[in-house]
């Protein structure tokens, strides 16, 4: 079966070239049909994938074809198959199958759906390419193409200015870190000529002591690369984007922007484990990155009042729980927190989708309340990702961010206690949006109160698999105290190699589980408390300055864009206008002045002629003299 | 044979295309760049192929010319452009079209012997003649401003073409006789000088090329010749004559100052580099499309001049391949600058706005060329791009990682500027871009051709990379 692994790309990417190239002509109900259907077609395959990998535990190249060949510079397109890339496969299909059918309600309105369909499928592919690739060119051509994808569904209803603004800034801020890491795939290149993973960590695992090729060279190549996972994977100082990019349509928000694209820089660390955990001070510098965007984006969230931007800023504030599992060595913990993060996030998106589609296109939870009466499903299952994502015992998040707190405070108790900071806010923000959206009274128009209405079940059917899986997803990584198989961790230990755990003795884990499940328990109550008789009166102070996102947009525009701008026109109109090309038309006007003035010679006076010649002849000899001399 | 009938066919059909008028030359244009497409083809199948015969003897130059892995590429881009050029601009009105379509297959003429000539007299020859044509299509055909800009460039191309003959002959000079102008006897006499003679004929000849291509800071004349000239001829300029100065920097300056080389090469890389970032930024400011491709390819132009000079075998394999992937990528950007300007009567993208939804089609072909532009993978763009950088990479000079780095700074800009074209010409609201027809037959067929390249070429690279594989390892073993 591993040998069949092209069909997972290669069957949305036949969906896409049918809805892509048949746009005008496929009715809307068979491009949806088309696009759910090659995802699923997908996801079986993987699912098989998945089962042969777990039985064997090996790790397979499917080489395609040569890609890129030029004397030593050898890049054959080629797949690898093992646990990390068989675990994403499952992910991407899965939850990619889910949003496809559930879009088929959601978008049946558009009139772009069978665009909005092929660029979907688009997006499978390349998702599919950049975890499957067996070297980084071939996961670059994902990340990229992600890339792409993600700017054209961003920019999705290209008519509003702001939208294509946020696609074509989302697109940008990704590039800054592609740079990082193109260039940290040229060192690579440089260092060890060749770009295969299995090559690679070969030839770092046969020169392990540090210094042998130089510590610092490793550090390089795992700082750029960690640049490029903060483009994507929307760290600091690169985050900026990802709020913005709600401007897409929900289930992309879901879709990419939450439990895949996004986590494209967290897959290719796990990925490169063997590289990290010869690089301790990139280590610190992710655990560190990690920690600041996790508590930045969570402060954020507090005081926002739509309801996706509260779900992006989670979803940024999540990711940086994820690196910073990363950085403190525990790979497959991060693994784990993608996983449960993409079904409780997913479902939290797509519950948020449920809403907005009640609610006429509204997005602002001042103006909603007491939503459960009328929609029971979207109420139930978005409640059951809060639970997951506060991580009350028993659900997905519980056992995920569990084990992301007592990595970091094995490595470091200062890390630990920011990270339970921000789970304490995750909590709080995340019931308070429940809260607001669910219960109370509602507080929009009569028009919308009349409007509101439970779901379709092409869209019910996907919130209600994602919020079983945000139940029982958890518990393939039970913790040490409960069970001492942890089934994730055993099925990617072929492939991910975690850095010195420290095993923490089970009173000391039982002291943290209850710690942070006690203080979460306490902010839902707050939550509950201040979101009973909410006011929305204008924040002033420190709640202003939350609600404007910390002012970061406005400082990247004073110190960034407008700069940049002003530098372009000024060396638009004066280096190049005025410099430059003054300076070639002044050759040009001087040349022109000097044939005026020569041309005067040319009098047709004979005995001017003869005077010159004289003249000429008198310097020529004395110059000749005083030479000879 | 077949090379001199590379040549043969335009100067012909255009001779030809003076005397008829109306829409046979039009015809005949058609024929002479399939004929010559063809050939093309045959010739890139077959080994390295080469043709000599005395010109005139009594200077030393011989009418030899050489059809190699690199030869042979840009003959086929050649062919490829012009067909595609002439079936995409077949419902363009044009004034006295026997004399247009003959200043075009003569300049074509010109241009595929520059890239075929392997006698330095019959190369400069050729150069000087695919520039007169285009001369006078600026000058009778172009924009308002089309005199003083036309004039410019064409005494900003000409002095340097002067100061490079002027080298040619001190080179011929060292060793005179039958051959003295061959590529053979230029290289060796070029080689053997000392390194201080080395160091200011390098100067001569470069200045030339980089004038051509154009290098910062020599590229002034080139963003008003593109914005001036009508679009067919713009896209000769800047897929073709651009390559020009490209192939004659790997073989009539790498080889023939190689000392030179070796002394300047940082100076050069550092120029190009300071190019792609300033070119990259005055790009974001440009309100019209056709100055925005204009500096959009002077950025380009110096990713690849860098890379040219960085001596690495990844860093030529890659130039080889770019300079087939932006002359292919570039014509369809300048056939789309030209499909708007046709239909919305404007190239400043203040007044565009709105083609998703008024020519869809259009749009898209406008989206597919613009990642193409910015080198997106599974592009032919990147495949170039990811090996020139690579190349730039692995240089010997201290400076390469810092080179790179820069350098790759372009891609970031890139983004911004393409994206905003796109933005302000496809997105949006129609304002002014109300009623507008979508892509006719022919120029389908025309963009179809571009984007077909496009995409294979990106994802499967290898008939390129095999094509030139072999003119690589002559220069770079």
């Amino acid at each position: 079966m591993t040998n069949l692994v092209y069909l997972v790309p290669l069957f949305p990417l036949i969906g896409f070239l049918i809805n892509g190239l048949g746009w005008r002509t496929i009715p809307k109900g068979v491009a949806g049909a088309i696009g759910s259907l090659t995802v699923l077609g997908s996801f079986i395959v993987s699912l098989l994938i998945f089962f042969e990998v777990k039985s064997s535990g090996s790790t397979t190249v499917v080489h395609l074809f040569d890609f890129i060949q030029s004397g030593k510079l050898y890049i054959p397109f080629s797949f690898q198959v093992d646990a990390l890339s068989s675990l994403f496969l499952l992910i991407i299909t899965g939850i990619g199958f889910l949003i496809h059918v559930y879009s088929t309600s959601y978008m049946h309105d558009d009139e772009g759906m069978v665009k909005y369909f092929a660029y979907l499928n688009l997006f499978v592919f390349s998702m599919l390419l950049l975890v499957l690739g067996a070297n980084y060119l071939i996961m670059f051509i994902g990340w990229e193409g992600v890339g792409l994808c993600s700017y054209l569904l961003i920019g999705f209803w290209f008519k509003n200015r702001d939208y294509t603004n946020a696609a074509k800034k989302a697109f940008v801020m990704n590039r800054i870190g592609d740079l990082g890491f193109l260039v940290g795939m040229l060192m690579v290149l440089y260092n060890f000529g060749t770009l295969s993973y299995q090559e690679f960590f070969g030839k770092i695992g046969s020169i392990d002591a540090p210094g042998a090729v130089g510590d610092s060279l490793y550090t390089w190549i795992a700082v750029c690369f960690f640049i490029g996972a903060m483009g994507k994977s929307a760290q600091i100082p690169l985050y900026t984007w990802l709020p913005d990019a709600m401007a897409g349509p929900t289930p992309v928000s879901a879709l990419i922007h939450a439990a895949t694209m996004v986590t494209a820089g967290i897959y290719m660390i796990a990925r490169s484990s063997a590289l990290y955990n010869l690089a301790p001070t990139a280590q610190a510098f992710i655990a560190i990155i990690g920690v600041a965007t996790a508590l930045l984006a969570a402060t954020i969230a507090i005081k926002q009042y739509d309801i996706k931007k509260v779900l992006a800023y989670s979803t940024v504030s999540q990711l940086g729980f994820m690196f910073l599992a990363l950085g403190v060595g525990a790979y497959t913990t991060a693994v784990f927190h993608v996983m449960t993060h993409a079904f409780f996030k997913a479902l939290m998106f797509l519950g948020s989708g449920s809403v907005i589609h009640a609610m006429g296109g509204e997005q602002d939870i001042r103006k909603m309340g007491g939503l459960g009466k009328k929609m029971r499903i979207t109420q139930i299952t978005f409640l059951i990702g809060c639970l997951a994502i506060a991580g009350i015992p028993g659900f997905s998040g519980f056992f995920s961010k569990d084990e992301i707190l007592a990595a970091a405070f094995s490595h470091n108790p200062i890390l630990f206690y920011l990270a339970l900071a921000g789970a304490m806010m995750t909590a709080f923000y995340m019931f308070r949006l429940y809260f607001l959206t669910f219960t109370g009274p509602f507080r929009g128009t009569h028009e919308q109160e009349h409007h509101l209405h439970e779901s379709p079940a092409a869209m019910t059917i996907p919130l209600v698999v994602l919020a079983v899986l945000s139940i029982v997803g958890g518990y393939v990584g039970l913790p040490p105290v409960i069970s001492e198989h942890h089934t994730l961790e055993h099925y990617l230990s072929p492939v991910v190699t975690n850095f010195r755990m420290h095993h923490l003795s089970h009173a000391t884990e039982w002291m943290l589980m209850g710690l942070s499940t006690g203080l979460v328990v306490v902010m839902i109550v707050v939550a509950y408390t201040i979101t009973k008789k909410p006011n929305f009166i204008p924040n002033t102070g420190l709640a202003s300055v939350l609600e404007n996102k910390w002012y970061v947009d406005e400082l990247y525009n004073a110190i960034i864009v407008r700069p940049l701008e002003g530098l372009s026109n000024v060396m638009y109109r004066f280096v190049e206008k005025l410099g430059i090309d003054g300076l070639v038309n002044g050759v040009g006007r001087s040349v022109r002045w000097g044939s005026d003035r020569v041309r005067l010679l040319q009098s047709g006076q004979v005995g001017f002629y003869i005077f010159v010649m004289v003249i000429g002849m008198t310097v020529v000899f004395a110059l000749s003299y005083f030479w000879i001399q | 044979m077949l090379l001199t009938l590379l040549i043969l066919i335009p100067l012909l059909a255009g001779a030809v295309s003076f005397a008829i008028n109306g829409n046979g030359a039009k015809g005949l244009a058609l024929v002479s760049s399939l004929a010559t497409l063809a050939i093309s083809g045959i010739i890139c199948d077959a080994d390295v192929t080469s043709f000599s015969t005395p010109w005139i003897p009594r200077l030393g130059t011989q009418f030899s010319l050489l059809g190699d892995g690199m030869s042979s590429m840009l003959c086929l881009l050649t062919g490829i452009v012009m067909t595609v050029v002439i079936i995409a601009i077949w419902n363009k009105e044009v004034e006295r079209p026997g004399a247009f379509y003959g200043l075009m297959l003569l300049s074509q003429a010109g241009i595929t012997g520059v890239f075929l000539a392997y006698d330095a007299l019959l190369f400069y020859f050729f150069w000087e003649l695919a520039l007169i044509p285009v001369y006078f299509l600026c000058s009778q055909w172009g924009g308002e401003k089309r005199i003083p800009v036309t004039f410019k460039f064409f005494v900003y191309t000409f002095v340097g073409s002067l100061i490079m003959l002027a080298a040619l002959i001190y080179l011929s000079l060292q060793s005179p006789g039958a051959d003295a102008y061959s590529w053979q006897n230029i290289v060796r006499a070029g080689s053997s000088l000392p390194a201080s003679e080395q160091k200011w004929l390098f100067w001569m000849i470069f200045i030339a090329f980089a004038i051509k291509m154009p290098i910062f800071p020599f590229h002034t004349w080139q963003p008003d010749a593109y914005e001036q000239s009508p679009t067919p001829v713009t896209i000769i300029l800047s897929a073709l004559m651009v390559k020009m100065g490209m192939f004659a920097v790997i073989r009539w300056l790498l080889p023939v100052v190689p000392e030179g080389v070796a002394f300047w090469s940082d100076t050069v890389i550092t120029l190009s580099i300071v190019g792609i970032v300033y070119a990259s930024l005055l790009a974001i400011v440009q309100t019209d499309i056709k100055r925005l491709v204009a500096y959009s390819s002077i950025a380009h132009m110096g990713l690849m001049c860098a890379a040219a000079f960085a001596n690495t075998h990844s860093g030529m394999h890659g130039l080889m391949v770019q300079m087939f992937n932006h002359g292919i990528n570039i014509t369809g950007m300048w056939l789309l600058v030209h499909m708007v300007e046709q239909r919305w009567g404007t190239r400043d993208m203040t007044r565009l706005g709105g083609m998703a939804s008024t020519a869809p089609q259009m749009a898209i072909a406008l989206v597919i060329i613009s990642v193409a532009n910015v080198a997106l993978p599974l592009t032919n763009g990147f495949i170039g791009e990811f090996m020139l950088f690579n190349g730039l990479f692995e240089s010997q000079s201290p400076y390469h990682i810092t080179f790179m780095v820069v350098a790759g700074l372009g891609i970031i800009l890139g983004a911004v500027y393409t994206l905003n074209m796109v933005q302000r010409t496809a997105y949006g609201n129609a304002t002014e871009m109300v009623v507008a027809k979508d892509l006719t037959a022919n120029e389908y067929l025309g963009l179809g051709v571009i984007i077909a390249l496009i995409l294979f070429l990106g994802v499967y690279p290898k008939p390129l990379l095999e094509l030139t594989a072999g003119a690589v390892n002559q220069i770079i073993p």
